[in-house]
C-alpha cells in the first residue's frame, strides 16, 4: 500500500474531476461553484504533493512511475501557479460568459496530465500524460466559440499539436524498436554507441518536445494561439504545460539519454540560440500584448533549454530556477493584462497602455518592475534568473551560446522598454476599472513584490533547488 | 567598529525613497517629501565626510569592510573603501542635495517621482563605488540604468525617448561582455571578491580578451570616442538634474573602473593595449573638442567638451604613472564638479529663456551679473586655467604623459588649448556682446537658492585649486598601492615567460 500513498494527489485529483462532472451534470448553476472547487481542491493537491517532500526516489508501477525531488518539485510550481492561475481569471471568464461548469474541469485533466508527464519514467505513460493535457487543452484554447480568433487558435493548436504529438510518437516507436523496452532507465541500459536508430528517435523526440515547449523552429503556433485563446487560457498556456514540458526535456536528456550526450547537446544548443533570438527580434513589431507575451516566453523558453543543453546539474538547477522566475513574472505580467478593463472590455493591445503612470500610477509602477525584470535588469529576480544560467552554460566554456544569449537580452530590452516608454512617456487616455477582486490584486502585488526583493535573499530558492540531482 | 557605515550609506537613500513613496497621496503633501529628501541627501552627505575624517589614510587597504554571505557558496556582498573610492563616494553625496534642491525648485511635473528616482539613483552609485565584489558591483552599475532612463525619458526634453533609449541599450549593450567575463573569472579563479583576486592574479593568456569584455562596458559609459555619441543625446534632452547627475558622477564610474578592475586585475593586457588607449584618448580630446568648437546648443558643447575631458582622465589612467593615475582621480572629482556647475548654469538661463541654442543669448553680463561672474568662474575651471581645479589635474596628467611618450603628450597639450578656445567662445558669446534680443532684458539674475548651489561649487573648485593637499593625501597611498601591485604583476609575469 505504500505505493497507493505515493500516488495520492494523482488519485485524488482524478476522482475530483470526476465528481465535479457528476456535480455539473446534476446540478443546474453550478459552475461558479465548481470553479471555486476546483481551486479548493488545487490547494489540496498541493498539499498532498507537499507531503511528498521528504519521501526517497522511488519507482512505482513496474518502474514506470517516479517520484523524486525534480517530480514533487516541478508539480509544486506548477500546481502553485495553477492556483494562481484559476484566483487571476475567475473573473476574466465571467465576463467573458466563458463560466461553464467544463472550464475548471478541462483545467483539472489537463494538470492531471502534466503531473502525469512530469512523473512518467516510461514512454507509454509519458505520451499518456501528454495527451491527456494535450486534448485538454485544444478545447481550453477555443473555449470562447463565440469567438472567431478563439475557435480558430484551437483548430491551429489542435492540427499542429496532433502533428507534432504524431511525430514524437514515432520517435518513441523507433526508440522502442531500437532499445527493446519502453522503461527509461532501461533504455539507458541498452543504448551504446553505433545505434544510429535512437538517435533519430531522440530527434523526432526533441521535436515534439520543443513543439510543447514552443521553441523555435517549433513555435510557430503560439503567437496566433496566445492572441486567440481567452486571455485566462494564455497566462495558463504560458505557464504550466512549460513547466511540465521541461522537466519532459530534463527527464529525457538526462535518463535515457544520458549515454547520447554528443547526439542531443548541438540539437539543444541550437534550439536554445534560435529561440533566443528569435524570441528578441520578432517581438519588436508586435502591437499586441498576448502576441507579445508569446514572442517573448519563446525567447525565454531558449534560455531555460540553453542551461538544459549544459549537461551537468548546475545547468538543470539553473534552468529549474529560470522557469521558477519566469513563471512568477509571466503571472504578474498577466495580472496586469486582467487588470486592464473598462466596461466589461479587457484591452490588450501595447497602445491601451499609453500614459497608464498618470491614471494608475501602482499597476504602471508594477508593469515597470515586471518589464525590467523580463529584460533581465539587476536587481531585479528576472536577471538573477540569466545569471545562474550564464554561470551553468559559461562553467562548461559554452561561449558562444553565452555571448549570443546576452546580446539577444539587449535587443529583448529593446521591446520591453518600449512598453515601458508607452506607459511612461505617453499620453495618458481614458482610465480603466479599479474593481478589481481580490485574487488578482494579491497575486499581482505577491508577484511583483517576490521580482522587487528576491536580491535580498537568493539563495532561499538556490537551496531549495540545489536538492535535485539527476545526474 | 561594528557599525555597518558603508551599507548605511548605501541604503538611507532607498530607505527615504520608500518612505517617500509610500506617503504619497495628495498633492498637497508634496513639500514633506521635499524636505524628506533634502533632509536625508544632506544627511548622507555628512555621514560621508565623517567616513572620511575617521578614514585612515595612510593605510593602503581596504577599510570599513564589510562580508555577508549572499548567494551562498558563490558570492559575498562585500564592501569596503579605500583612498580613491571615498573621493567618488564623497562626491556623490555632494551632489544628491544640490540635484534634490534642484528638482524641487525647477521640475513642476511629478517632482516626487524624480526625488524617488534620484534617491534610488544615489543608492547604486555609491554602491558602485565601494563594492568589492565584481558581481555586486556590476549589480549597482547595471541597476543604475534603470532610474537614469526613466529620469531622461519622463523629464526630458523633446526627444527625450530616443535619447533614453539609446542610453539605455548603448549602456546594456556594453555591460552584458563585462557579464560574461565576470563570470568566466569566477570559474578560472574561483572567486569574484576582488581583494583576493588581487592576490591571486589572472592567467596571463585570458587577460587580453577579459580585459577587452570590461573595456567595452567601460568604455560606453567614460564614454570614449566612437562610442561616445549617446551622451551628447543624453545630455541634451535630459532635465538639469538629470545632466547634472549624468556628467558628474555616471561618467566617474567608468574610470573608477579602469583603475580598480582592468588595472588591477588585468595589468599584463593593461600594458599591451596602452597604445589603442592612446589612441583612442587623443582622437577623444581633439576630435571631440573640435566637434565642441562648432556647436551650437550650450548641452551639446559642454557634453563634447566632457567627452574631451574624459579622454584626459583614460590617458592618465593608462600612463601607469603616480602623476598620470593622480591627475586623473583629480580631474575626475573636477569635472564632477565643474560640469555639474556647467549645467547647472546652462540650467538657469534655460528654466528663463527656454532655449539652449547660443546664437539667441548675448549681453548678458549687463542684464545677470551675478551669473556672469559665477559663470566665470565655471568656464576658467573648465579651460583649467591654474588657481581652479582643473588645473592641477590636466597639469598632473600631462605631466605623467610626458614621462611615458612625449608626441602624445604634446597632441594632449592640444587639447588644453582647444578647450580654452571652445570654453571662451561660449561665454563671448552668451555673455558679452550686444543685446539683440529684447527678451533677454526680461530675464531676472540669479535666486537664493541658485546662488546657493552655484556658490557651494564654487567654493570646493576654488579651494582645490590653490590647495588640492586633500584630495591628494587621500589617494597618494592607495594609488601607491595601485602602481607598485601593478609593476610587481608584470615583472613577475616576465620573469615567468623567461
Amino acid at each position: 500500500m505504500a505505493n497507493f500513498n505515493l500516488i495520492l494527489p494523482e488519485i485524488f485529483i482524478s476522482l475530483a474531476i470526476m465528481f465535479f462532472l457528476i456535480i455539473g451534470v446534476f446540478k443546474k448553476n453550478s459552475s461558479s461553484l465548481i470553479y471555486n472547487l476546483s481551486t479548493i481542491s488545487l490547494v489540496i493537491l498541493l498539499a498532498l504533493i507537499y507531503n511528498l517532500n521528504s519521501v526517497p526516489d522511488t519507482s512505482l508501477f513496474n518502474k514506470s512511475y517516479k517520484i523524486d525531488n525534480l517530480a514533487t518539485f516541478m508539480k509544486l510550481l506548477m500546481i502553485g501557479s495553477g492556483i494562481f492561475v484559476m484566483l487571476t481569471s475567475s473573473k476574466y471568464i465571467q465576463i467573458n460568459k466563458i463560466n461553464k461548469i467544463e472550464y475548471p474541469v478541462l483545467i483539472l485533466s489537463s494538470i492531471l496530465g502534466m503531473m502525469v508527464m512530469i512523473s512518467s519514467n516510461d514512454l507509454m505513460v509519458f505520451y499518456m500524460g501528454l495527451e491527456l493535457q494535450s486534448l485538454a487543452l485544444y478545447v481550453l484554447a477555443s473555449f470562447n466559440r463565440e469567438n472567431l480568433l478563439s475557435t480558430e487558435a484551437g483548430l491551429k493548436y489542435f492540427v499542429l499539436s496532433a502533428l507534432s504529438s504524431g511525430l514524437l510518437l514515432y520517435g518513441c516507436s523507433l526508440v522502442y524498436g531500437f532499445a527493446e523496452t519502453t522503461n527509461f532507465n532501461e533504455i539507458l541500459t541498452n543504448s551504446g554507441d553505433e545505434q544510429h536508430g535512437l538517435t533519430f528517435g531522440i530527434v523526432f523526440i526533441l521535436v515534439g518536445l520543443a513543439f510543447k515547449i514552443s521553441a523555435v523552429p517549433f513555435h510557430m503556433w503560439a503567437p496566433d494561439v496566445y492572441e486567440g485563446s481567452p486571455t485566462s487560457i494564455t497566462i495558463f498556456f504560458a505557464i504550466l504545460p512549460k513547466i511540465a514540458a521541461l522537466t519532459a526535456f530534463i527527464r529525457f536528456l538526462y535518463v535515457p539519454f544520458a549515454n547520447m550526450t554528443g547526439e542531443w547537446q548541438m540539437i539543444i544548443v541550437f534550439i536554445s540560440i534560435a529561440s533566443m533570438v528569435f524570441g528578441a527580434v520578432a517581438a519588436i513589431g508586435q502591437k499586441n500584448l498576448k502576441r507579445l507575451a508569446a514572442y517573448s516566453s519563446i525567447g525565454h523558453m531558449g534560455y531555460a533549454l540553453a542551461g538544459v543543453s549544459t549537461g551537468t546539474n548546475q545547468g538543470i538547477q539553473s534552468s529549474i530556477i529560470y522557469m521558477s522566475i519566469y513563471l512568477v513574472m509571466n503571472l504578474a505580467f498577466f495580472s496586469c493584462l486582467f487588470m486592464l478593463r473598462r466596461n466589461d472590455e479587457y484591452y490588450e493591445k501595447i497602445e491601451d497602455l499609453s500614459g497608464l503612470s498618470k491614471n494608475h500610477p501602482i499597476l504602471a509602477f508594477s508593469l515597470l518592475i515586471i518589464l525590467f525584470s523580463l529584460a533581465g535588469i539587476p536587481p531585479l529576480a528576472g536577471f538573477f534568473a540569466k545569471f545562474y544560467i550564464f554561470m551553468a552554460v559559461i562553467e562548461q566554456s559554452m561561449y558562444f551560446l553565452a555571448i549570443i544569449g546576452l546580446l539577444s537580452t539587449v535587443v529583448a530590452a529593446f521591446y520591453y522598454l518600449r512598453i515601458i516608454k508607452v506607459i511612461y512617456f505617453d499620453f495618458e487616455k481614458e482610465k480603466y476599472e479599479t474593481n478589481h477582486h481580490l485574487g488578482l490584486k494579491v497575486t499581482l502585488v505577491l508577484s511583483t513584490i517576490f521580482i522587487l526583493v528576491y536580491f535580498i535573499y537568493p539563495s532561499g530558492l538556490t537551496e531549495i533547488v540545489s536538492k535535485i540531482n539527476i545526474i | 567598529m561594528n557599525f555597518p557605515i558603508l551599507s548605511s550609506l548605501i541604503l538611507l537613500p532607498t530607505i527615504g525613497a520608500l518612505f517617500i513613496l509610500f506617503t504619497r497621496s495628495s498633492s498637497g503633501k508634496y513639500q514633506s517629501s521635499k524636505y524628506v529628501a533634502l533632509f536625508i541627501s544632506l544627511a548622507n552627505f555628512l555621514l560621508s565626510l565623517y567616513l572620511w575624517h575617521i578614514f585612515d589614510k595612510t593605510s593602503v587597504d581596504f577599510q570599513f569592510l564589510e562580508s555577508k554571505e549572499w548567494l551562498v557558496g558563490f558570492i559575498n556582498y562585500k564592501v569596503g573603501v579605500d583612498g580613491i573610492s571615498i573621493l567618488f563616494i564623497i562626491l556623490t553625496t555632494f551632489i544628491t542635495p544640490i540635484c534634490v534642491i534642484l528638482v524641487n525648485a525647477t521640475i513642476k511635473n511629478k517632482p516626487k517621482d524624480f526625488l524617488v528616482a534620484i534617491l534610488i539613483m544615489e543608492t547604486f552609485m555609491i554602491g558602485v563605488f565601494c563594492s568589492l565584489d565584481l558581481v555586486v558591483f556590476y549589480l549597482f552599475f547595471e541597476a543604475g540604468l534603470i532610474p537614469m532612463f526613466l529620469i531622461i525619458g519622463i523629464w526630458g526634453g523633446e526627444r527625450r525617448v530616443y535619447s533614453a533609449f539609446k542610453f539605455f541599450l548603448y549602456t546594456l549593450l556594453g555591460s552584458v561582455l563585462m557579464l560574461i567575463a565576470i563570470i568566466s573569472i569566477y570559474w578560472m579563479t574561483g572567486t569574484t571578491d576582488v581583494e583576493k583576486l588581487y592576490e591571486i592574479g589572472i592567467d596571463a593568456k585570458y587577460q587580453n580578451l577579459l580585459w577587452l569584455a570590461f573595456f567595452s562596458s567601460f568604455a560606453v559609459k567614460t564614454p570614449m570616442w566612437p562610442v561616445h555619441t549617446w551622451l551628447p543625446d543624453a545630455h541634451v534632452e535630459a532635465p538639469t538634474a538629470g545632466s547634472v547627475l549624468l556628467a558628474a558622477i555616471l561618467l566617474k564610474m567608468a574610470g573608477y573602473g579602469f583603475i580598480r578592475f582592468s588595472l588591477g586585475l588585468f595589468p599584463i593586457a593593461s600594458e599591451y593595449f596602452v597604445p589603442l588607449i592612446y589612441t583612442l584618448s587623443l582622437i577623444a580630446i581633439v576630435y571631440t573638442s573640435l566637434v565642441a568648437l562648432m556647436q551650437e546648443d550650450m548641452k551639446k558643447l559642454i557634453a563634447y567638451s566632457s567627452v574631451a575631458h574624459m579622454g584626459f582622465v583614460t590617458l592618465g589612467i593608462f600612463t601607469m604613472t603616480q602623476q598620470g593615475i593622480e591627475g586623473s582621480i583629480f580631474q575626475m572629482i573636477s569635472h564632477g564638479l565643474v560640469s555639474a556647475a556647467l549645467f547647472l548654469c546652462v540650467g538657469v538661463v534655460y528654466e528663463r529663456f527656454h532655449t539652449r541654442l547660443i546664437s539667441k543669448y548675448g549681453g548678458l553680463v549687463s542684464i545677470m551679473p551675478k551669473f556672469a561672474i559665477v559663470f566665470m568662474v565655471f568656464t576658467l575651471g573648465a579651460l583649467g586655467l591654474p588657481g581652479t581645479s582643473g588645473f592641477v589635474g590636466e597639469f598632473l596628467v600631462l605631466m605623467g604623459t610626458f614621462k611615458k611618450n612625449f608626441l602624445v603628450a604634446i597632441i594632449a597639450s592640444l587639447g588644453v588649448i582647444l578647450g580654452a578656445a571652445y570654453m571662451l567662445w561660449l561665454y563671448k558669446r552668451i555673455i558679452f556682446g550686444e543685446i539683440f534680443n529684447n527678451e533677454i532684458k526680461s530675464m531676472v539674475d540669479l535666486k537664493i537658492f541658485e546662488i546657493i548651489i552655484l556658490f557651494s561649487l564654487v567654493i570646493p573648485i576654488i579651494f582645490f585649486g590653490f590647495h588640492p593637499e586633500p584630495l591628494m593625501s587621500s589617494i597618494e597611498a592607495s594609488v601607491e598601492n595601485v602602481l607598485n601591485m601593478y609593476n610587481l604583476n608584470l615583472t613577475n609575469n616576465l620573469a615567468y615567460k623567461n
